[in-house]
């Protein structure tokens, strides 16, 4: 897979559902349009839910990497 | 002249414990009513009841404390404001539903729309005891689709497209039933595991899973002083129309082979579930149909 450059990078696994949806939006409004967020977040709800939500809110997913430490990181492209 | 309770019941006009009046219960279709209905009700509400309404456990909605002799202006009243009453007794009662596709994100099919079929087909009809049909978008089931008599929920007939997917990773995480396994190469995808919650096409960023829309029907669910969960007997039902072919081939099981005052699922328990599902099957095949 070809290497995707990052902007930024928020750690949501300090929190829990909704906050983490909330605090990877507050970290993607810093960011100027299609920049590249890097979220970890946790295994669980986290996971099943905040990529669905982040494409809802029309963001473009790019990847999801499991770290092996119960921990994931979502790769997200900022909405034009 | 007597009053016939059973007719004001049949209609609607449900006998309170106060002698000569009536809790005045109201047509509702999918959990829907619009500002224009609701002021009618209100004004009426104020007019002849006691100027509050009561919210039943089925999306109902009941005008407490009308008298006896408001009763027929109390119709006309409401008839001309757009606000149809209600049923009770051993016929077809409120089709409740959740907000559906056409609202909710999780949404798989459009239960308002449904509904308002399902209840212009078989609301008010008369059958051996009282009978439900319950209306739900999607596998988190808001609207409890197995505590009716017949259940409806909405599904995605899922098929992952190898072309479009990137292998990001989402879907098999977005799913909750662990159908969805991730190789190198491919999505793994277990039938016998997935509920067709649609799940993984909400969630897929690149649009690699299609979803057909289906319903999948459950029967003879009840939640009174009988609690059973209605059974789906059927495969995920494609098209409405052999949805209503079915539904019609279940309420003509249940005219025909339960005895008066005997709930569905009674008469289901009785009758043994194989003859009654060889009749939904020969109606989801379309084969005897009327
Ligand atoms: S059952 Fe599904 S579609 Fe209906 S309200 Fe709940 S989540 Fe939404
Ligand atoms: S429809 Fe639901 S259960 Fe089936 S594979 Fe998709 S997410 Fe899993
Ligand atoms: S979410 Fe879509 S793109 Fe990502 S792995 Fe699943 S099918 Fe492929």
């Amino acid at each position: 897979m070809a290497e995707i450059r990052i902007d930024a990078a928020v750690d949501i696994t300090d929190v829990v559902c909704p906050v983490t949806f909330v605090k990877a939006k507050v970290a993607l409004e810093e960011l100027d349009d299609r920049q590249i967020l890097s979220i970890r977040l946790k295994d669980g709800e986290p996971v099943q839910n905040v990529p669905r939500s982040m494409k809802e809110e029309g963001h473009q997913v790019l990847r999801l990497t499991d770290n092996g430490d119960g921990t994931f990181t979502l790769l997200v492209r900022k909405a034009e | 002249m007597a009053v016939d309770y059973k007719a004001l019941k049949d209609g609607g006009f449900m006998r309170q414990k106060q002698k000569n009046h009536f809790s005045l219960r109201l047509k509702v279709v999918g959990g829907n009513l619009s500002a224009e209905q609701f002021a009618v009700i209100a004004e009426i509400s104020k007019k002849y009841g006691k100027g509050y309404v009561h919210l039943t456990s089925r999306q109902g909605v009941e005008i407490p404390f009308i008298r006896l002799e408001d009763v027929e202006k109390v119709k006309a009243e409401l008839a001309s404001g757009g606000v149809d009453t209600g049923v009770c007794g051993p016929r077809v009662r409120t089709v409740t539903a959740c907000q559906g596709s056409a609202v909710c994100p999780s949404g798989c099919i459009d239960t308002t729309a449904l509904a308002r079929a399902v209840s212009e087909r078989y609301f008010g009809r008369t059958l051996p005891h009282k009978f439900k049909f319950g209306i739900t978008g999607c596998a988190n089931n808001c609207l409890k689709a197995e505590e009716n008599d017949l259940g409806i929920k909405g599904g995605y007939l899922v098929e992952w497209i190898p072309a479009a997917c990137t292998l990001c990773g989402v879907c098999a995480k977005a799913c909750r039933e662990g159908a969805l396994e991730q190789t190198d190469t491919e999505i793994h995808l277990d039938r016998e595991k997935c509920t067709n919650c649609g799940r993984c096409v909400k969630a897929c960023p690149f649009d690699a899973w299609r979803g057909e829309p289906g319903y999948l029907v459950s029967f003879g669910g009840t939640f009174g002083n009988l609690i059973a969960k209605g059974r789906q007997v059927l495969p995920v039902i494609r098209e409405e129309q052999t949805l209503f072919r079915v539904a019609d081939a279940a309420l003509d099981y249940f005219d025909r082979h339960a005895k008066p005052g005997e709930r569905f699922r009674v008469a289901l328990e009785r009758c043994g579930w194989e003859d009654f599902m060889k009749e939904m099957e020969a109606a989801y095949r379309g084969g005897d149909s009327d």
